[in-house]
């Protein structure tokens, strides 16, 4: 791969600022920064970081207030014809007319950038070959799965074959296996001398970038290689092998200790970040069992994030401590049972057996589309199997009468609060229909007020909270009613790092209250929370176990310590070959 | 290959393209098919109304209920009640106490009665201005009351006549008015109220689906793309109206061919008239809906301010059902700024005049004004950039 | 006690985002404003302000008077002296004149000859129903001015049968087109409140998260229902206090009565719109499904010409349209002081219609969320 220092420069942009009407602090401030050919350039940051907005004003699609930006050598607005022939732009919900045809799509694209006779043909021939797409030409891009669509979105992007090529969050909703697909096209775009720019919230994704710019609240935050992000970090990111039973409470006790800033649970072990300049204490002192180990491991992305903002949360979570203790009876809470759903001749969901026990986190991994949703919307009762049953507590939850669904908590998908009604009147709708009244229901919402941080905002209206903010609400409606079961569909979607541990400690600690948890992600490293995971993919469900038990089962001679990602895709791979 | 595709960019940069134009047209035509509501509102919609506008608004009374209590007991009174039940546009139900006539007026059984009261023999005996009857009406209908006051005068006065001459007594008339109803010899209302009706529908598909387009585009995203992508705003612009344009004029010749064959609306009037007219009518609520749908862009307010400013003017302002010269001075004011009054004027007179240019040309110049008005808002309001 | 509890936050929710947001306040009041502050005014059948040519070829008296009288009226604002037979027909034509009166030349003779004098008058077909009442204008007036003459002479005339009208005695429209109005703005709120919030909780993900509480699907409905039926009364208060204070319509019957219909409109304007939202993914078909409901229901109510102006059939097909049931609830208690009886009698389809279009809708939500 090229040096980043080595190509030319593309995008300059210096002192960019832009607020927009009814903002209290403006979407960028003064970001300064250059982008170049020859390696993927990573524009990283969580939702609400300016990725977008940066992005726009490079395509010349708005203004910035102050500041110089300059496109292919071009200033992008006084000079916007002649940037946009030569810039291929790939929006966020990919751009795509989901009424037409992936045909209809290309050729519209074609058609208006001009792209005519044996030009079309080839490129046609080239892009359908490139992005697999030939056998689904006759199908609408709405019926196209989130990887097949982004595909599609990135040959639109292509035609004309632009010089520059703006991906805003190409990897949201993708499974790993197609990301990887889409990473090897645009590293041959890459080699073929065209910019990329690849925006993104997974830093897991930031991590293979060329180069990064790292934005966080509109402010830069960081420029340059992965390894030069990772870089003071190295040597301070231990993980602790073999800790016994007990890795919640063991995290818990960790996160406390005034050495360590960060910490999470990955399978069986605990993995930890220390301050600067701290040394690594005895794994005894916070009650690890006796073949503890600590192993040094390379810097993430994400460490290096966490610790440029000053560090992970603590490990103490409040709301476990304001929820009842329910009795660990080992009973069987959630059972699927040869679950199927069908959708025309498609199969959503396709024979899932699974079972969860009291007091566990069980997670569902697959990407969008594989039918981890619709499985979970039957396992709720929001969706009618085809065939085969869905019970909690022993209950079908569609037949069964308000009170099993009065045990249980669900925290949907993509934000789904009333956001035309403030904090404080959500916070009492949810409540309310949960039967909390009178005295017990201002203590509950007061507490959860406090616990989320919510206060300052009671009144405001729920849209013009930050996105950590949303999902910190619904969390808090979703589990007020004191739920033994608590059901959540990608909580941490595009919601920054430092956050998402947040919320990892509060369902660690609700699970120590005994509280299941059912949980989907597509975040590879939150599998790693779960006590069992099951892997769906195509509606089946091919692989369910531990995440040591999953990683294990993929381990080979040259890759002895595979991520979940490795395990994922071998996973998932092996499963493809035999058609 | 390199200088090959620098032509291709250079081509695609340079002003208007045909090409685009033509893609995007066919884009804009595959989505209108495809969407189940739009369907709806553009094919549906307009016979149903036209239908519903053809036989449920008809402000002619076909036949009045009209209670009738003979108190009297006489040849005359049996006469007069005679002559009421020989009205072929009275249906007269007979009553035997004035009770039940009243309720049956409140319940809106009958519009009107009339009584003849015990005395009538004795009271036609004398010299009156007055009729010796007793007639009321329901006025809560107001326009059918004045019709049931007007009709039985009209029955009395021929039974009044008719009994002079058959005494052998005249009773003269110094004078009479002959009306005669031009173009619309019968005054049907259903004449003047279905080619109006027209404006409506025309208004529906021109402003109410036109103003969920652009902010759908935004909501969906795909807006965004075309931004990135070398359109220009003229070619843009276009596509949203040369499609709408086309689907307005099909579903004008549909409601004009409805009303014409199976209403039997006269149809006087050529086609070049109703296609110019059409055409800048049709312009001008495209122009409305097209701007508010820009300047909104969502799609829910579109719809909602669509139908306050596009929808209600053409309703009630127009002069299709109700008269604009008996609206209070500063309403007839506003009504010139709505386009829905100079094509409801000028598609009446086509149906039931002809195509009189010298008449309809002061209606096509300020259609033609206002499409330009309305157009060059939307133009306006187009940014080629996002925000 | 805990299903109360539960309703009770429902509604509070809904009537929240209602009132909460300064758009949706607007989008509640401002179109009540507007059309009451129209409405009235532009939606008359009677004529004013209309234009009469007058071609006048007798210089006779007679005729001259009888000039004077017809241009002395006062729903005549435009008098168009006419000098040729072009220059009237022109008039009709280009829409110049409603109506165009001709007297002959010899009218003055044939009157004092004894004989009928004959006026001709042309009015424009194209607004046949302003140019009817326009005509009866005339005629009264012709009336008025024989019956001077004769009695100057001493002669007897026909006598003429007067109308009493009753419950409106001046014909005010107004006071016809007021109660209607109370019927139709309603209509709107109410039906596009519920039509559209269901789909709006659909597309923003917000539904699920109600199916998933302890909440049954009935009492969704009701939560969904009870909001929009208490907007519908709040909207129908206010054009009520405008009709009575503003337009001094007098307000003759029960108002318990009014608000007991009320309640039976809005509860099946709900059902309509629950099943029009329950079959419905997104606000936009929401939208255009209430459109294509509301648009032919007003139409065919009454409020735009009678019912028993149209043809049998049609009539008989407006039995399922509540708008039609309303508006003659609406009328009769406020104009003619309605029965108890008469109201239960008109409601009872109004409870039918709810309770089939309710029904449904409780099925095909069950089948949706099911």
């Amino acid at each position: 791969m090229p040096d980043a220092a080595t190509g030319e420069v593309v995008i300059r942009f210096e002192g960019v600022t832009k607020t927009f009407k009814g903002m209290e602090s403006p979407a960028l401030e003064s970001v300064t920064g250059e982008m170049r050919t020859g390696v993927i350039t990573g524009l990283v940051g969580p939702d609400g970081a300016g990725k977008t907005t940066l992005l726009r004003l490079i395509a010349g699609l708005m203004e910035p207030d102050s500041g110089k930006i300059e496109t292919l050598g071009y200033d992008p607005i006084v000079n916007a014809g002649a940037i946009r022939g030569e810039v291929g732009y790939m929006p966020q919900k990919f751009g795509l007319y989901e009424d037409l045809t992936v045909m209809e799509n290309l050729t519209l694209q074609a058609d208006l950038r001009h792209v005519t006779g044996k030009e079309r043909e080839e490129s046609f021939e080239r892009l359908l070959t490139f992005t697999d797409l030939k056998r689904f030409t006759g199908r609408f891009a709405g019926k196209l799965s989130g990887g097949m669509k982004q595909k599609l979105g990135l040959a639109c992007a292509l035609l004309g074959k632009p010089k520059l090529l703006l991906l805003d969050e190409p990897g949201v909703g993708v499974d790993p296996i197609s990301r990887r697909e889409l990473w090897g096209m645009v590293e041959d775009l890459v080699n073929q001398g065209i910019g990329v720019v690849w925006s993104t919230a997974y830093l897991d994704e930031a991590e293979l970038c060329g180069t990064t710019v790292v934005l966080n609240e509109g402010k830069l935050l960081f420029t340059g290689t992965p390894r030069e992000i990772a870089e003071p970090l190295v040597g301070r990111c231990l993980q602790l092998r073999e800790p016994g039973e007990k890795k919640r409470r063991l995290l818990t006790k960790a996160l406390s200790r005034p050495e360590v800033s960060d910490g999470t649970i990955q399978g069986h072990s605990l993995r930890l970040t220390f301050r600067k300049g701290c040394e690594r204490f005895d794994p005894k002192e916070i009650g690890a069992a006796d073949g503890a180990e600590w192993v040094e491991v390379k810097p993430r992305f994400e460490d290096a994030f966490i610790d440029l903002l000053g560090g992970g949360p603590s490990g103490e979570s409040v709301l476990a401590a304001h929820t009842h203790q329910i009795d660990q009876d080992g009973a069987t809470v959630i059972e699927a049972t040869h679950l199927t759903k069908q959708f025309g001749d498609f199969k959503a969901t396709d024979d899932v057996t699974f079972q969860v026990t009291r007091g566990e986190i069980y997670g569902l991994l697959g990407p969008n589309g594989a039918g981890k949703s619709t499985t979970f919307k039957m396992m709720c009762g929001l969706l009618v199997p085809t065939g085969g049953t869905a019970k909690v507590v022993g209950l079908d939850l569609r037949h069964s009468g308000s009170q099993a669904r009065q045990k249980l908590g669900y925290m949907a998908q993509k934000f789904s609060l009333y956001g035309n009604l403030s904090v404080m009147e959500n916070l009492e709708f949810f409540s309310g229909i949960y039967g909390l009244t009178g005295k017990r229901q201002r203590e509950k919402t007061t507490e959860m007020a406090e616990i989320f941080h919510l206060k300052p905002f009671l009144n405001a209206k729920t849209d013009s909270l930050s996105l950590g903010y949303k999902q910190r609400l619904a969390l808090a409606c979703s589990v007020m009613h004191e739920p033994d079961i608590l059901f959540l569909d990608e909580p941490t979607s595009g919601v920054d790092p430092v956050t998402r541990r947040e919320f990892w400690t509060h369902i660690n600690g609700l699970v120590e209250r005994g509280v299941t948890v059912m949980v989907t992600t597509h975040f590879m490293d939150e599998a790693e929370y779960c006590d069992r995971i099951g892997l769906v993919f195509r509606g089946q469900l091919i692989a369910n176990g531990t995440p040591d038990e999953l990683k294990e089962s993929v381990a080979t001679q040259e890759n002895p310590d595979p991520t979940m990602e490795d395990a994922f895709i071998e996973l998932v791979t092996g499963k493809e070959e035999p058609k | 290959m390199k200088g090959e595709h620098r032509t291709s960019n250079e081509r695609a940069s340079v002003g208007f393209s045909l090409r685009r134009l033509k893609a995007l047209c066919w884009k804009e035509t595959l989505q209108i098919f495809r969407d189940p509501s739009s369907n709806l509102i553009a094919f549906v919609l307009p016979l149903v109304l036209i239908f519903v506008f053809g036989y449920g608004i008809n402000l002619d009374t076909p036949v009045l209920r009209i209670g009738l209590l003979n108190e009297a007991s006489g040849t005359e009174a049996d006469g007069f009640a005679k002559a009421l039940q020989g009205t072929p546009s009275m249906e007269i139900r007979h009553y035997e106490d004035r009770k039940s006539l009243e309720t049956d007026i409140t319940h809106s059984q009958i519009r009107g009665f009339v009584i003849i009261p015990e005395d009538f023999s004795r009271l036609m005996k004398q010299q009156s201005d007055t009729a010796p009857l007793q007639v009321v009406a329901d006025g809560s209908e107001p326009n059918t009351a004045q019709f049931v006051g007007a009709y039985i005068n009209g029955v009395w006065q021929t039974w009044m006549m008719q009994r002079a001459q058959d005494r052998g007594e005249e009773l003269k008339r110094e004078f009479s008015l002959e009306a005669r109803y031009w173009y619309n010899p019968s005054a049907n209302s259903r004449n003047f109220l279905i080619p109006g009706s027209i404006t409506v529908i025309m208004t529906v598909i021109g402003a109410l689906l036109t103003s969920l387009v652009v902010a759908r585009e935004w909501e969906r995203g795909t807006m965004e793309a075309l931004l990135a992508s070398p359109i220009t705003r003229t070619e843009f612009l276009l596509s949203k109206i040369i499609p709408y344009y086309i689907l307005g004029m099909v579903s004008l010749a549909m409601c004009v061919a409805a009303a014409r064959f199976i209403m039997g609306v006269p149809f006087r009037g050529g086609p070049p008239a109703l296609f110019v007219t059409g055409s800048f009518f049709l312009l001008s609520v495209l122009g409305i809906g097209l701007a508010i749908s820009t300047a909104t862009k969502n799609q829910f307010n579109a719809a909602q301010a669509a139908l306050n400013a596009a929808f209600l003017p053409a309703m009630m302002l127009s002069g299709f059902i109700y008269e604009i010269s008996s609206m209070p001075a500063f309403l007839r004011g506003v009504t010139h700024l709505i386009p829905a009054r100079y094509f409801v004027s000028s598609i009446q007179t086509i149906f039931q005049v002809g195509s009189p240019w010298k008449v309809l040309m002061p209606d096509i110049l300020f259609l033609m004004g206002s499409a330009a008005f309305f157009l060059g808002l939307t133009a306006r309001l187009t940014k080629r950039r996002m925000e | 006690m805990n299903f109360f509890h539960r309703i009770r936050a429902l509604v509070v929710k809904e009537l929240q985002s209602v009132v909460g947001s300064p758009s949706s306040r607007t989008l509640l009041i401002m179109p009540v404003i507007l059309q009451t502050l129209l409405f009235p005014n532009a939606a008359t059948l009677e004529v004013k302000n209309a234009s009469i040519a007058i071609y006048n070829r007798d210089t006779g008296e007679t005729a001259n008077e009888l000039v004077q009288r017809f241009a002395q009226c006062d729903a005549f604002t435009e008098v168009i002296p006419i000098h040729s037979q072009a220059a009237l027909d022109d008039s009709i034509e280009s829409q110049q004149a409603m109506l165009a009166v001709s007297i002959p030349e010899d009218f003055s003779r044939q009157v004092a000859n004894g004989e009928t004098g004959a006026v001709q008058v042309l009015l424009d077909g194209r607004r046949s129903n302003g140019a009817q009442i326009a005509m009866s204008y005339l005629q009264q007036i012709t009336e008025n001015f024989m019956k001077e003459r004769a009695a100057e002479k001493g002669h007897a005339m026909p006598s003429e049968t007067i109308t009493r009208y009753w419950f409106n005695p001046n014909l005010d429209f107004k006071n016809f087109l007021l109660p209607n109005l109370v019927a139709i703005i309603t209509t709107i709120g109410a039906l596009i409140l519920t039509a559209l919030s269901v789909a709006r909780e659909r597309e923003q993900g917000t539904f699920d998260q109600l199916l998933v509480s302890p909440l049954t699907p009935e009492m969704v409905m009701i939560g969904k229902g009870v909001p929009a039926m208490l907007v519908a009364f709040f909207q129908a208060t206010l054009i009520l206090c405008a009709a009575v204070f503003i337009y001094h319509v007098p307000f003759r019957g029960s108002l318990f009565l009014l608000y007991s219909g009320m309640f039976f409109y809005s509860l099946s304007l709900v059902g309509v719109g629950l099943l029009i939202s329950s079959v419905c993914n997104t606000q936009q078909q929401a939208f255009l499904g209430a459109f294509s409901f509301m648009m032919p229901a007003m139409m065919l109510s009454g409020f735009a010409s009678p019912v028993e102006n149209m043809p049998k059939w049609l009539q008989n097909l407006t039995w399922p349209n509540p708008v039609r049931h309303f508006v003659e609830i609406v009328k009769e208690v406020f104009l003619k002081d309605a029965s108890a009886e008469r109201v239960f009698h008109l409601i009872l389809p109004l409870a039918l219609i709810s309770a089939c279009t309710i029904g449904c809708a409780s099925i095909m939500f069950r089948k949706k969320t099911a």
